[in-house]
């Protein structure tokens, strides 16, 4: 899940607009940009759509540590595919916010001076190949759990943005398990980095969708307007109860000692992860955060020059007499 | 130069014989820059065979609050429907 503790916003609108607002919501009407909707709605859209697609953009920056180290060319172009993905991915959710009246400028910005968040997943180290593996095969897993009901969201631009991520999105997970299947079946070595990646990687893919939020009225505002579609701990249990079997498949296992199936609920009793971690993480304390923030700056600032050449550019062949062509 | 770079709607036709279809928007200093963006952000997996770039400033769209005089007074006009007429069952395909 790439946007953690979205907050809602208080909204003071009329009532009476408020409640058809609700009903179109309840009839399963899509909402579109240029139509009346509370300011709650279009402020938590804004930080939640934000938040996302930030964590599309971070989230590159660890995968794209492996692109020159990719074991063969064929691993290194698949790479490339799904990083360049995720750019792709980043690009559509900046653009379903902007129809919401923020710029993309001031979403770069607010991220850059620390206002706005990125998930808390990418704040850790990509250390080893099989790391690469790990990230794909839970992390986008994870991603996968909570874009799937996403493209059935109220917001229009949001919902489509989702449509299409998802089509792409479980090429990532695929190609993540692919590597983990290759190191868990390959030498001892092999076999041990795909162990110690799916150890360093499954608390924190546990913590991206984060803390129980069953009594949050953040939540439950958000899951009235359809922004949210499940529960945290839903999409959670759902999340370890589809990986469990396939870390069994691959022969590796799941750092909880005290995790088991429960034949009642259906379902993996499992251990919580260290919520202190979690929010260590979210105040910028994680082994990464600096670095991650330092990239997008460094990213920001270097490509000033290019922004605004492209632009001056532009505005002179627009100003250039045609006959001189 | 501070301006951010504006908005461009792109539409992807996606095989021989089908209309250019709204995809989505990207940002761009010009039209050829968006055409290049458009195919990297819109075609990655052999979504279309033609682009169209448009400016986003370019487009007038209808307003919401005017749905209902837009679009309500083809609602009573059911005779516009095939579907309206009885066809006797001895003509048979009509």
């Amino acid at each position: 899940m790439y946007a953690q503790m979205v907050t809602s916003e208080a909204t003071q609108d009329d009532p009476e607009k408020l409640a058809a607002f609700q009903a179109r919501i309840d009839a399963g009407e899509k909402i579109e940009p240029k139509e009346w909707m509370p300011e709650g709605y279009r402020k938590t859209l804004i930080r939640q759509i934000g938040q996302h697609a930030h964590s599309e953009i971070v989230g590159q920056l660890p995968e794209g540590n492996w692109i020159t180290r990719a074991p063969t060319l064929e691993r290194k172009a698949i790479l490339l595919a799904k990083v360049q993905d995720e750019a792709g991915h980043g690009l559509y959710l900046y653009c379903a916010a902007e129809t919401l009246g923020v710029s993309r400028d001031e979403l770069t910005e607010a991220l850059l001076a620390g206002k706005m968040k990125y998930s808390s997943i990418f704040n850790y180290p990509t250390l080893t190949w099989a790391d690469i593996g790990a990230v794909g095969w839970l992390v986008d897993g994870a991603a996968i759990m909570n874009q799937v009901p996403l493209q059935r969201t109220s917001f229009g631009p949001y919902s489509r943005a989702m449509i299409r991520i998802c089509k792409e999105e479980s090429f990532h997970q695929r190609q993540g398990f692919d590597i983990m299947r290759k190191m868990a079946t390959g030498t001892d070595a092999q076999r041990h980095m795909a162990q110690d990646a799916l150890n360093r990687f499954w608390y924190p893919s546990l913590m991206m969708f984060g803390p129980s939020d069953k009594d949050s009225v953040h939540s439950a505002q958000s899951m009235r307007w359809k922004i949210k579609m499940n529960t945290n701990d839903e999409l959670r249990q759902k999340f370890v109860d589809q990986t469990v079997p396939q870390a069994e498949y691959l022969g590796l296992t799941v750092p909880d000692p005290d995790l088991r199936w429960n034949a009642e609920k259906g379902g993996y009793d499992f251990t919580e992860p260290d919520w202190s971690e979690f929010f260590e993480v979210l105040k910028g304390n994680g082994p990464c955060n600096a670095e991650r923030l330092a990239a997008r700056q460094k990213a920001w600032d270097d490509g000033a020059w290019v922004r605004g050449g492209l632009m001056a550019h532009a505005a002179k062949q627009a100003a250039a007499p045609v006959a001189a062509e | 130069m501070s301006a951010e770079w504006p908005l461009w709607e792109i539409f992807i036709r996606g095989q021989h014989g089908l209309n250019h279809r709204h995809v989505g928007s990207l940002h761009a200093p010009d039209a050829e820059m968006a055409m290049r963006h458009a195919r990297d952000v819109y075609t990655r997996r052999n979504e279309g065979v033609s682009i169209w770039v448009v400016p986003s400033a370019a487009i007038t769209a209808s307003s919401p609050s005017d749905k209902g005089p837009m679009f309500e007074p083809s609602q009573d006009k059911v005779y516009r429907h095939p579907s309206f007429f009885d066809i006797p069952d001895e003509i048979g395909h009509m």
